[in-house]
């Protein structure tokens, strides 16, 4: 039996690394195939997009841009998780708050961060103040969703041994409420850093002038840059993919702990 | 007189759960509370912990009112009841928050070897069998040196051999401990085999219908005439024939 289960472990670890790796070189293929045989002077080839980033990297945009996006979703991504998991607390602990307060969440959650946009330059003007608003909006909500949810979802007996061990409502909160809940929260904070990362690029073309979502617009408006447009859009989806595989691992370990 | 029902009644809206209860418990007896599912035995169970309110009537312990949750009256619920996220000895240790380290990991110990658990004191509940969680369940409540034990079913979700084993060991520790026992549960057998007196109640509202005292020395013979005569007796009591 031993043995038998580590066969398909190194299977499935083979799976776990070189079928992704025969996939992109199979998209990358059909990708330069595509452009050589349809003669497209506007989309780029994959070794051009290699050479633009190359290009930026060069110049010091590559580096600065990645920094300057990454602080922009941590600020606001930070800010929400300081913000919305108290007011999930909040919500999940006291039923009356949640019934008055939901509905509103309820309206304001289905509005595209996006939306704000508007309001985000006419609050905070030009600068960094109104692409972390506009990712801070973003993650907040499925904090707050899931924050409420992992405290309103605790076994009643938890809640019931804490104050019968003599827990005042601040240690319940430290010693009970926030362990129990912190598996959902941890869903939760990874959907939200999805949406937050999602809002970057969108956030980054106003407002401000780095950035790889600035990148990516102002490729396009300044010389029609198709090589640089597609560099930033792989550069985003690479360190989403990097990112998220950190925070999966981080709720897996959680989980784990349960 | 260590736990005294007065007058305990109890309604959930326009149902009415217990009607009247009037119990006197001494220190450190072993007192069941036997009766069919729906009683309100666990209800009765949540009044004397405090955890809810009676509707009329009042406990007392010690002669003073019960208000609230204390530490010195622990619930036990089943397995359920452990926290997933702390060790065994995290659990154990939990309502040791204002001792001193030192005070804090003797405790821990002594009861971890009490229960039986050594060598599992790093371990998560998640690692751990039904029968052992249960154990650290009672030795959570037990480190904090409560005077009065409230265990709702505690055996209900083990095995049955397990259970047995856990009935033996509960009454080792309590010979060992002295603690004041309300045990509810549903099994007749149980009941018997651990209990100084028998509570037995009626079906909703529950009312108690009769007090047994199971005068049978521990280690208790569970084929002697004695024991068989009782478990007869709480069998007639409920009204089942003891055959199938």
């Amino acid at each position: 039996m031993i043995g038998r289960s580590r066969i398909q472990h190194s299977t499935f670890n083979i799976q776990h690394s070189a079928y992704p790796i025969a996939t992109a070189a199979i998209v990358i293929l059909i990708w330069s195939v595509s452009v050589r045989l349809t003669g497209t002077r506007i989309f780029p080839s994959p070794t051009a997009v290699a050479k633009g980033i190359a290009q930026l990297a060069q110049r010091g945009h590559l580096w600065s841009y990645t920094v300057d996006s990454l602080a922009r979703v941590a600020a606001g991504y930070v800010a929400a998780i300081i913000v919305g998991i108290p007011l999930g607390f909040l919500l999940g602990w006291y039923a009356p708050l949640a019934r008055a307060v939901n509905p509103l969440i309820q309206m304001l959650r289905p509005i595209s961060p996006l939306a704000w946009m508007p309001l985000a330059v006419i609050w905070f003007g030009i600068g960094n103040a109104a692409p972390i608003f506009l990712i801070f909006i973003a993650s907040l909500f499925p904090i707050v969703i899931a924050a409420a949810n992992g405290v309103r979802n605790i076994p009643p007996m938890f809640l019931q041994a804490g104050r019968n061990f003599g827990l005042s409502t601040p240690q319940l909160m430290l010693r009970v409420v926030a362990p129990a809940a912190l598996a959902r929260i941890a869903v939760g904070l990874r959907i939200a850093f999805g949406v937050a990362w999602l809002v970057l690029v969108a956030a980054e073309m106003i407002a401000v002038d780095s950035g790889l979502g600035y990148l990516i617009i102002d490729a396009r408006n300044a010389g029609k840059r198709y090589d640089l447009v597609i560099g930033g859009m792989l550069l985003i989806g690479i360190l989403g993919l990097i990112l998220d595989t950190l925070l999966r691992r981080g709720e897996a370990w959680l989980s784990e702990r349960r | 007189m260590k736990v005294r029902f007065h007058d305990v009644s109890m309604r959930f809206g326009d149902v009415e759960v217990l009607d009247a209860i009037n119990l006197d418990v001494s220190e450190g007896e072993f007192v069941c509370i036997l009766g069919p599912s729906g009683c309100g035995k666990s209800t009765l169970l949540n009044i004397a912990s405090g955890f809810l309110e009676p509707a009329a009537g009042e406990i007392a312990i010690d002669g003073v009112r019960v208000v609230g949750p204390d530490r010195r009256r622990i619930f036990v619920f089943q397995e359920r009841g452990i926290f997933p996220w702390l060790t065994v000895e995290g659990n154990i240790g939990f309502g040791l928050f204002d001792l001193p380290e030192s005070e804090r990991r003797a405790r821990i110990a002594h009861y971890v070897q009490l229960v039986g658990l050594r060598g599992f004191e790093r371990a998560y509940p998640r690692e751990l069998s039904g029968g052992m969680k249960q154990r650290v369940e009672v030795a959570r409540a037990l480190a904090v040196n409560p005077d009065v034990l409230y265990l709702d079913e505690p055996f209900g979700a083990l095995d049955s051999i397990t259970r047995l084993q856990m009935r033996s060991e509960l009454l080792r520790i309590w010979q060992a401990e002295r603690k004041t026992i309300l045990f509810v549960t549903h099994d007749i057998e149980e009941s018997v085999q651990l209990a100084d007196r028998v509570v037995v109640l009626t079906a909703r509202p529950g009312r108690v219908r009769r007090v047994v005292p199971i005068d049978i020395a521990h280690p208790r013979d569970l084929s002697s005439v004695r024991y068989l005569a009782l478990r007869d007796e709480i069998f007639g009591e409920i009204g089942l024939a003891h055959k199938i």
